[in-house]
C-alpha cells in the first residue's frame, strides 16, 4: 500500500524536477501531456475502472474548454471563475449524457455517447457566430493569468499543469482505494452480482461518469487557459479516441496508465514525425497492436507479472 | 404462530403464453428454514427471482416485512433485507476474496470494514484465503464464498438457490451447521434437490409443480402427502 | 423558382442521396446482422471505393464510360478484398468481441485514411461522369446521370435482396446469423462466411462511392458523413433488419435532402444524431423493428 503512494509521489517529484533538468523544448510538451493525462485519467475512471466504454468524451472535454473560453471571451470572466465554470460544466454535461446513455449498455452505450458527442460538435459549428466554428478563437493573453501568475509564459504554465495533474492523480488514487472505487470495479466485473448485493448500478455508474466528466471538464478548461486556443476540433471524434488510446496503451484500470500512455503516445508521434508524416498510421497501428497483442496495456501487463500492488 | 415475514398472493410469471409460475400464494414464517422443492422446470428459480426482484411478475403482489415490495427494483429489496445467492456461482472472479465480501458489507456503512470482512470470512473458514483471487479458489470454496457474501449482508431473509450443488458430503455438513446457526435471526428460503438436506434442515416445505403450489407443510406432512409422492418423490 | 418546383428539386436530390445511402447502409447492416460487428471503418471503405475509382478512371485509356464501367467492377473487388483481409487478419483473432472489434475498426479507419492521404493526396478530385445527359423539365434541367444513379442503386439493392433470399449463399449467411455454432455444426465454414460478408458489406459501400463520385469528388476524409448517416439509418431501421434499413434510408435520405435545401444542413445533422441517440435509449429495436 505505501509502495503505491511512494511511487505516485516519486512520479510527481520527477515531473517537478523535469522542469529544471529537461531542455526548454520539452516544457510545453510535458505541460500539454499532463493536462491531456488528466483528461485520460477521467476517461480511465469511466472505462478502466467502471467498464463504461465511451466514444464521446470529447464532448466533456470540449464543454469544459468552451465554458471557460466563452466565459472569458463573451462574459469577461477572470481566469479563476472561468476554470471553475469549465470544471462544473464538464460534470454537468456528463450527468446529462449519463442519465440517458446509461439506460443502455455495451455497444449501444458506445454509439449513444458517440452520437451525443457528434451532436455537440455540430452544435459548436452551428453557433459559429459565438464559437467561430472550425477556426476557433484565441483567448487573449491578458485574460490568462491567476493573480500575479501569467499562465501563458512557460514556467507558471508548467507548474499550473503540474498542480492540476497532481491533484487529479492523488484524487484518483484515493478514489480507487475508497469504497466507491471498489463499487465501481464491482460494476465492471459483474453488474448482476452487484445489483444483488444492493447496489443501484445506474447510480454507481452515473457517479463514475460524472467524476469522469469533472476530470475531462477540468482538463478542457485548463487547456484553454494554458494554451490559449479554443476550437471545434477539440470536440471531434479524434478527441474521444485519444484518451481511449492513451488508457489502452498505459493500462486500463491503473492510476498511472493514462499518464504513461499520454507520454509515450505524444513522444511516439513527435519522434516519428522526423521520419514520417503518417500520424494517422501511427495512431491506427497503435490501436490495432494494443487490442490484438496487449489489451491490458503496459501497466496491466506488469501487474499480471508480479506487480500486483499497482493501483 | 410466528409472524409472517414475506407473503406472495397470486404471483404469476408468463413467458409468451408459457406459465412459468401461475397464481402462487405463499407465506414465509419469520425465523424458519423453508425449503422449496419440485421437479426440474417446476418454476422454482423463476419464483425466487420474482421474490428477489430480478424479474418483474406478470401478476400478483409481494409483501415483505409489512410493506408492499412488488414494484421495488432488486437492489432496493436487498437494502430492505432480502439477500439472494445465485444457482450458478456468481462471484467477482477477478477480485480478491476480501473484496468480494467487503463489497457485501460496505454497502451498509460499516465503520470497521476490514475487521468485519475478516470476521465474515472466518465464519465460513475462508479467512486464510482473503488475498487470493476469488476465481482461483476450489469450487467448494467458491460456493462458500457466495454464501458468505449472502450472510455478511446480515439479511432478514436469505434466499439460497441450490446451495449444496456440487459440494462434497463433509462440506454439506458444514453448510447445514452454518445455516442452522443463522436462524432464527435470519429467515432462510432454500431451493434444494438434495432431499437429505431438505429433510434435515427445513421447518416447512413447499412443493412446486408446473408453476403451481402442489402442497405446503412440515417435512413429515410432505412425506405423507400422496399427491407429492406421485408427482415428485417417485411414489 | 416557385416553391413547388423548388420542393421537387429538393425531393429529387433527396432521392439520389437516399439511393446511395441505402446501398452504404445495407452494407453496414449486413455486417452487423450476420457478424454482430459494428464496423466503424465502413465510411473508410466508402472513401476507398471513391479513391480507387479515381485511379481507375484516371489511368484507364479509352472512353470515360468504359473506364467508369471498369471502376464499377474493380472498386468493390479491391475494397472487398481489403475488407476480407482485415477480417481474417484482425477481427477473427479478436473472436469478434464487440468492444475490441470497435477499437480495432477505429484503428483500421485511421490506417485507411493515412493510406489514402499518402498515395492519393489531400486534394479533392473529380471523376468524369460516364455520360452527359441533361433532362429538361419545365422548371429546371436535371442531370440524367443522377437518375441513372438511383436506378443503378435500386438494381443493386434488388440483387442483394435476391442474393439473401433466393440463393444458397444467402441461406448460409442467414443460418450463420441465427446461430453461428449450429451453423458450424452443420458443416458451414463460418470463417469464410464472415470474411465474405465483411467483403460484401465493404463492397456495397465501395460501389455506392463509385456511383456518387462523379457528383461529389473523391477526398480522403469523405468517409465521415456516409458512416454517420449509415449508423443513423441502421439504428433507426432496427439493427440487422434489411427491410427497416431500406425504409429508414429512404426517409433519412429524403428528409436530409429536403431539410438541407430549406434549412441549415448542420441543424439537420444535429437533429438526426440526437434522434438516433434517443432511439437507442428509448426504442432499441429501432423505429420500424418489432418489439422484442
Amino acid at each position: 500500500m505505501t509502495r503505491a503512494i511512494a511511487l505516485h509521489l516519486a512520479v510527481l517529484a520527477l515531473l517537478f524536477a523535469a522542469q529544471f533538468i529537461l531542455p526548454p523544448y520539452h516544457h510545453t510538451n510535458i505541460a500539454r501531456i499532463m493536462v491531456l493525462a488528466v483528461f485520460a485519467m477521467g476517461y480511465n475512471i469511466a472505462f478502466g475502472y467502471t467498464g463504461l466504454l465511451s466514444l464521446g468524451h470529447a464532448l466533456f472535454f470540449a464543454t469544459g474548454l468552451y465554458a471557460t473560453g466563452l466565459g472569458i471571451e463573451l462574459w469577461g470572466l477572470p481566469a479563476a471563475p472561468a476554470l471553475v465554470l469549465g470544471l462544473l460544466a464538464g460534470g454537468a454535461i456528463a450527468a446529462a449524457t449519463g442519465v440517458l446513455a446509461l439506460r443502455t449498455g455495451g455497444v449501444s452505450f458506445m454509439i449513444v455517447t458517440l452520437m451525443f458527442a457528434q451532436a455537440g460538435y455540430l452544435t459548436i459549428l452551428y453557433f459559429g457566430s459565438y464559437t467561430r466554428g472550425d477556426e476557433g478563437f484565441v483567448i487573449a493573453r491578458a485574460a490568462r493569468s491567476l493573480g500575479p501568475l501569467d499562465l501563458s509564459s512557460d514556467t507558471p504554465r508548467y507548474f499550473a499543469a503540474l498542480i492540476l495533474f497532481a491533484l487529479g492523480l492523488l484524487a484518483n488514487l484515493a478514489l480507487v482505494r475508497s469504497r466507491l472505487g471498489r463499487a465501481m470495479v464491482a460494476m465492471r466485473e459483474n453488474e448482476e452480482r452487484s445489483r444483488m448485493l444492493g447496489y443501484n448500478p445506474f447510480k454507481v455508474k452515473l457517479t463514475a461518469l460524472v467524476i469522469s466528466g469533472l476530470y475531462a471538464g477540468a482538463a478542457g478548461a485548463a487547456y484553454g487557459v494554458l494554451f490559449g486556443y479554443v476550437g471545434a476540433s477539440f470536440a471531434a471524434i479524434q478527441y474521444s479516441i485519444m484518451p481511449l488510446l492513451y488508457v489502452l496503451l498505459g493500462g486500463a484500470g491503473t492510476t498511472l496508465g493514462p499518464f504513461l500512455g499520454a507520454l509515450l503516445m505524444f513522444y511516439l508521434i513527435d519522434l516519428s514525425s522526423g521520419v514520417t508524416t503518417a500520424h494517422l498510421f501511427v495512431v491506427g497501428a497503435a490501436l490495432l497492436v494494443l487490442v490484438l497483442f496487449a489489451p491490458k496495456g503496459i501497466l496491466g501487463w506488469l501487474r499480471d507479472r508480479g506487480a500486483k500492488w499497482l493501483p | 404462530m410466528a409472524a409472517i415475514i414475506l407473503s406472495a398472493r397470486g404471483l404469476s410469471k408468463h413467458y409468451d403464453g408459457i406459465k412459468a409460475v401461475e397464481a402462487v400464494d405463499f407465506d414465509l414464517q419469520a425465523g424458519q428454514i423453508h425449503a422449496l422443492i419440485g421437479p426440474n422446470g417446476a418454476g422454482k428459480t423463476t419464483f425466487v427471482s420474482l421474490l428477489s426482484g430480478r424479474i418483474p411478475p406478470s401478476a400478483g403482489r409481494i409483501t415483505f416485512d409489512g410493506a408492499d415490495i412488488t414494484k421495488l427494483p432488486a437492489h432496493e429489496r436487498v437494502a430492505r433485507g432480502i439477500a439472494y445467492t445465485f444457482q450458478i456461482t456468481s462471484i467477482y472472479a477477478n477480485l480478491p476474496v476480501f473484496d468480494n465480501v467487503a463489497l457485501a458489507i460496505q454497502r451498509k456503512g460499516s465503520r470497521t470494514l476490514r475487521a468485519d470482512t475478516m470476521a465474515a470470512l472466518a465464519r465460513v473458514g475462508l479467512d486464510p484465503m482473503a488475498d487470493q483471487i476469488a476465481g482461483t479458489l476450489a469450487y467448494g470454496h467458491q460456493r462458500l464464498l457466495e454464501i458468505a457474501m449472502g450472510l455478511s449482508m446480515d439479511p432478514k431473509l436469505l434466499i439460497l438457490d441450490e446451495p449444496t450443488q456440487g459440494l462434497a458430503n463433509a462440506e454439506i455438513d458444514a453448510f447445514n451447521t452454518l445455516i442452522r446457526a443463522v436462524t432464527p435471526k435470519t429467515t432462510v428460503l432454500l431451493i434444494e434437490h438434495n432431499m437429505d438436506v431438505v429433510m434435515d434442515l427445513a421447518d416447512q416445505i413447499t412443493v412446486l409443480n408446473f408453476g403451481e403450489t402442489l402442497a405446503t407443510g412440515t417435512p413429515a406432512e410432505i412425506r405423507a402427502n400422496p399427491a407429492v409422492q406421485s408427482a415428485y418423490l417417485g411414489g | 423558382m416557385d416553391f413547388g418546383p423548388y420542393l421537387l428539386l429538393a425531393l429529387m436530390e433527396g432521392t439520389v442521396m437516399a439511393a446511395v445511402l441505402a446501398l452504404t447502409a445495407v452494407g453496414l447492416s449486413l455486417v452487423f446482422g450476420v457478424m454482430r460487428v459494428v464496423n466503424v471503418a465502413h465510411g473508410e471503405f466508402f472513401m476507398l471505393g471513391a479513391v480507387v475509382a479515381w485511379f481507375v478512371t484516371h489511368y484507364m485509356p479509352g472512353p470515360p464510360a468504359l473506364a467508369f464501367a471498369a471502376a464499377l467492377v474493380i472498386c468493390p473487388l479491391v475494397v472487398g478484398g481489403i475488407a476480407a483481409l482485415s477480417d481474417t487478419l484482425i477481427l477473427k483473432r479478436l473472436n469478434y468481441d464487440p468492444e475490441a472489434t470497435i477499437v480495432a475498426t477505429i484503428g483500421l479507419s485511421y490506417i485507411f485514411q493515412q493510406a489514402a492521404l499518402t498515395f492519393y493526396g489531400p486534394d479533392a478530385r473529380p471523376v468524369e461522369a460516364p455520360f452527359n445527359l441533361r433532362l429538361q423539365l419545365p422548371w429546371f434541367g436535371y442531370s440524367g446521370y443522377k437518375i441513372a444513379v438511383v436506378l443503378a442503386a435500386m438494381l443493386l439493392l434488388l440483387a442483394v435482396w435476391l442474393l439473401m433470399t433466393r440463393t444458397r449463399a444467402g441461406l448460409i449467411m442467414r443460418a450463420t446469423q441465427l446461430d453461428r455454432n449450429t451453423a458450424r455444426a452443420f458443416g458451414i465454414n463460418v470463417d469464410k462466411v464472415y470474411a465474405g460478408v465483411f467483403a460484401l458489406g465493404a463492397g456495397l459501400a465501395a460501389v455506392a462511392a463509385v456511383l456518387i463520385v462523379p457528383i461529389q469528388q473523391a477526398h480522403y476524409l469523405m468517409g465521415h458523413d456516409p458512416l454517420l448517416l449509415s449508423f443513423i439509418v441502421v439504428i433507426i431501421g432496427g439493427l440487422g433488419s434489411l427491410r427497416g434499413t431500406l425504409l429508414a434510408a429512404v426517409i433519412i435520405g429524403l428528409s436530409d435532402g429536403v431539410i438541407s435545401v430549406f434549412f441549415s444542413p448542420t441543424l439537420a445533422k444535429i437533429l438526426a444524431t440526437l434522434l438516433v441517440a434517443m432511439v437507442l435509449v428509448f426504442r432499441p429495436q429501432g423505429l420500424f423493428g418489432a418489439k422484442p
